[in-house]
């Protein structure tokens, strides 16, 4: 990896003394400062129907450190829902987005929250990013009342409105156009807020992607798509399902751009770049080179399509976890053993959700009947035994 | 004439003073007629004045004035941001209308004859239907889908179905379908204040009939409560389920049975989720015998709904077995000969007196009945 350390040039002649005293004040776990830096993405970015923005991405010690934390604690999540899903206290399905942190991190960098983020169902991690807490994931993972959707929804249907994150879908590419649906929304309000609608390599064939593309386009909407390629759409190769895998071209008359997604410096600046592309000229691709460790699901190995050498390659060379921590290391930013307390803090922290988690209970049999409407009008609804179970809908 | 002479026997005391009916209570010297296509055209307006999140989206609703002209007028009056002519792409529309809806939009998304949601279904069911119960409530869906549903004329077999059944069986959904302009009017206004999905049915034939409405129906702030059917026409003999197109078969069947002496109740469901079982459930306590009619393919139908309800509410009240009266089951086809056969017809509906429950039951219920009316009435 190519590191250069390019002091920023607003603040040369007053920082020539800084980073050497700033370096022996941030020996503490979550760094405050924010000291510019500026640092080079893995590999520049390369685009279709645009200039591509500059791989010089500025950041500072105090976002470095988040990202770490922020990228250990999903990691942690995951391999403990992993655990749990084992242990069989989780069910039914469970995407694990292990290994793909530096695109939800990265992009939560670039926006803020009022701009709305819509994914399909590994959306574990990009709820986290949104705010959701720790006990949420568990709780809802395991179906109690303390999950995000209070039980209702299970690992696919995570939900956070006031953080504008909009779940949480099920449908392979139903998502992309209800993210232009929100982004419609949003510039009908005049909200100058964007949308950013996750879709995977699986996921970018689909018909109704393109006709949201071309609504979206015709209608300048600020919708961002965003295709978390992680190159297997469920077993299938990219390269069995795309004729053309080069995902940030399929927009044709949309502008796109590659980003390495297993940098979160390269994921922010590039959300950052498409916030501002699409909030004056309409839709954008982004397409994240990224990669899952786990297999689809819990119920793939992810092992029969692709080779174990493949997966230890990437998480040898192109890990984002390992990536920041050379950064921050490098930088003097933090030492080994505080980067190795914070992951052991993040550990804890899992531990003691999920044991929170644990302790809430199931829903009530009531909740059979709750939330099929807004506004129920007194309708009546009838569980399996339709004289014992039934309810009036309020 | 067995039936007339049961209801001589149950006489004069058990007869009751019909009642007006409140299409009559509402009328006023000055009676308006306004045709169903204006009806919707107003209440579309209304709504769109009275909130501006609020917006229509569909092909040709804009510079086309509506393929039905339904949105007539309504572009010029609201400006191309709220008013979208789209392209020839369910999937991709609905969704982008039901993402909007997420956000606290008020979409109103019109399709060209609901043949053409199913391209759309799934955002329909799960994208719209179902976020509400996923979320735990926190993100409720409030959109309308309407457009023309049903047979039409010489079509064919893509464009005539009917999808009332198909919808109202998801939960979280609310399905409705008017038959004349005032429910037009009240029940178009009920969908798009409320804050579910609401799949809202019209058909096409109706749109150019004119109907008398009073005052009331075209104030600004009148709304039809949402599940609630409608007694269009009383009667003791027999409760006849109609909605849409229907309404109006099962009304002039009702006149003419009633020279053969049998009264009929006709009852407009308006909302086909929720089904108003309680009117339907009462009616038939009091007349004994259902007759559901509807356009769509009998089999899973509405009527097939509806029967089972009344069996699982009422069984002890029928004094015969359920009728159904549906369209047939075939696609439909073009020929008119053909198509006639295919939709119920009012001869159809009349039919119903031939059937067992009016003939050979009818002295058994001479001495039942009497006994029940005493205990029912």
């Amino acid at each position: 990896m190519a590191l250069s350390y390019l002091r920023s040039s607003s603040s040369r002649s007053a920082n020539l003394l800084r980073p050497l005293s700033s370096a022996a004040s941030l020996r503490r776990p979550i760094s405050t400062d924010t000291t510019p830096i500026t640092i080079e993405t893995s590999v520049p970015f390369t685009s279709h129907q645009c200039e591509a923005p500059s791989r010089s991405v500025e950041t500072n010690p105090s976002e470095l450190l988040t990202f770490f934390r922020d990228m250990a604690l999903m990691r942690r999540m995951e391999i403990a829902a992993d655990s749990l899903y084992k242990a069989k206290l989780i069910r039914g399905f469970c995407h694990l987005y292990d290994g793909q942190e530096a695109v939800a991190v990265g992009m939560e960098a670039a926006i803020t929250k009022k701009d709305c983020i819509i994914t399909a169902y590994r959306d574990h991690c990009t709820f986290v990013g949104r705010g959701g807490t720790l006990l949420e994931v568990f709780a809802e993972l395991m179906g109690r009342q303390a999950g995000c959707s209070k039980g209702k929804g299970g690992s696919m249907h995570f939900y956070k409105k006031d953080s504008n994150f909009y779940g949480g879908h099920g449908i392979v590419g139903a998502q992309v156009p209800l993210g232009c649906g929100l982004a419609f929304a949003q510039k009908y309000s005049k909200d100058e807020s964007v949308t950013f609608a996750l879709y995977g390599d699986g996921a970018a064939n689909q018909g109704q992607l393109f006709e949201a593309l071309n609504i979206s386009a015709l209608w300048d909407l600020p919708a961002i798509l965003v295709c978390e390629n992680n190159h297997y759409g469920m077993g299938t190769a990219e390269w069995r399902a795309a004729k053309s895998p080069a995902y940030y071209k399929r927009g044709d008359y949309v502008p796109g751009l590659k980003v390495d997604g297993m940098d979160a410096l390269a994921v922010k600046q590039a959300c950052k770049f498409a916030k501002e592309h699409a909030l004056k000229n309409g839709p954008i691709i982004l397409e994240m080179d990224t990669y899952r460790y786990h297999g689809h699901s819990m119920s793939d190995p992810g092992s029969t399509y692709r080779t174990r050498d493949e997966i230890s390659g990437i998480r040898q060379e192109r890990d984002p976890i390992e990536r920041v921590r050379k950064l921050v290391l490098s930088h003097d930013l933090a030492t080994e053993k505080e980067l190795k307390d914070i992951e052991k803090e993040v550990r804890k922290e899992v531990d003691d959700a999920i044991a929170q988690a644990k302790e809430s209970p199931m829903p009530e049999p009531s909740e059979l009947f709750s939330n099929v409407y807004a506004k129920g009008l007194g309708a009546e609804s009838f569980g399996a035994d339709r004289k014992e179970v039934r309810a009036t809908l309020a | 004439m067995l039936a007339i002479a049961r209801q001589r026997i149950l006489g004069q005391s058990f007869q009751k003073i019909r009642p007006a009916v409140s299409v009559l209570r509402s009328y006023s010297s000055a009676a308006k007629k306004i045709t169903v296509r204006e009806a919707l055209n107003s209440a579309l307006d209304e709504e769109m004045s009275a909130d501006p999140k609020v917006f229509l989206m569909g092909e040709e609703v804009g510079e086309y004035q509506g393929a039905y002209k339904i949105t007539k007028g309504l572009l010029e009056k609201y400006g191309p941001e709220r008013v979208l002519d789209t392209p020839i792409t369910e999937a991709g529309f609905t969704g982008i209308g039901v993402g909007a809806a997420y956000y606290g939009l008020k979409p109103v998304v019109e399709f060209m004859t609901f043949n053409f949601s199913m391209q759309a279904i799934d955002h329909i069911i799960n994208s719209a239907a179902k976020s509400n119960y996923m979320s735990a409530g926190q993100i409720s869906v409030p959109i309308v889908f309407r457009g023309p549903n049903g047979a039409a004329a010489g079509v064919g077999a893509q464009h005539s179905q009917c999808y009332a059944s198909w919808y109202a069986s998801c939960p979280g959904l609310k399905v409705l379908s008017p038959y004349n302009s005032e429910d037009a009017r009240g029940l178009l206004k009920a969908a798009i204040r409320d804050p579910d999905p609401v799949v809202f049915l019209e058909n096409e034939l109706l749109y150019g009939e004119s109907f008398p409405v009073s005052d009331e129906v075209l104030d600004s702030s009148f709304c039809i409560p949402i599940g609630k059917a409608k007694i269009e026409r009383e009667g003791k003999d027999v409760t006849i389920t109609a909605f849409s197109k229907m309404v109006g078969y099962a009304l002039k069947a009702a006149e003419i049975l009633e020279k053969d002496g049998i009264h009929a109740e006709v009852i407009n469901l308006r909302s086909i989720r929720p089904l108003d079982r309680t009117t339907i459930n009462a009616s038939v306590r009091k007349t004994n015998r259902l007759v559901t009619v509807e356009e769509g393919f009998p089999q899973h139908g509405v009527g097939a709904e509806i029967c089972a309800s009344v069996v699982e509410e009422s069984f002890a009240y029928l004094d015969a077995p359920v009728e159904r009266i549906a369209g047939a089951d075939v696609p439909m086809p073009y020929a008119a000969n053909l198509e006639r056969m295919a939709v119920p017809q009012i001869e159809d509906i009349i039919q119903i007196q031939e059937s067992e429950g009016y003939n050979s039951f009818a002295f058994v219920d001479t001495v039942v009945c009497a006994g029940n009316a005493s205990v029912n009435n």
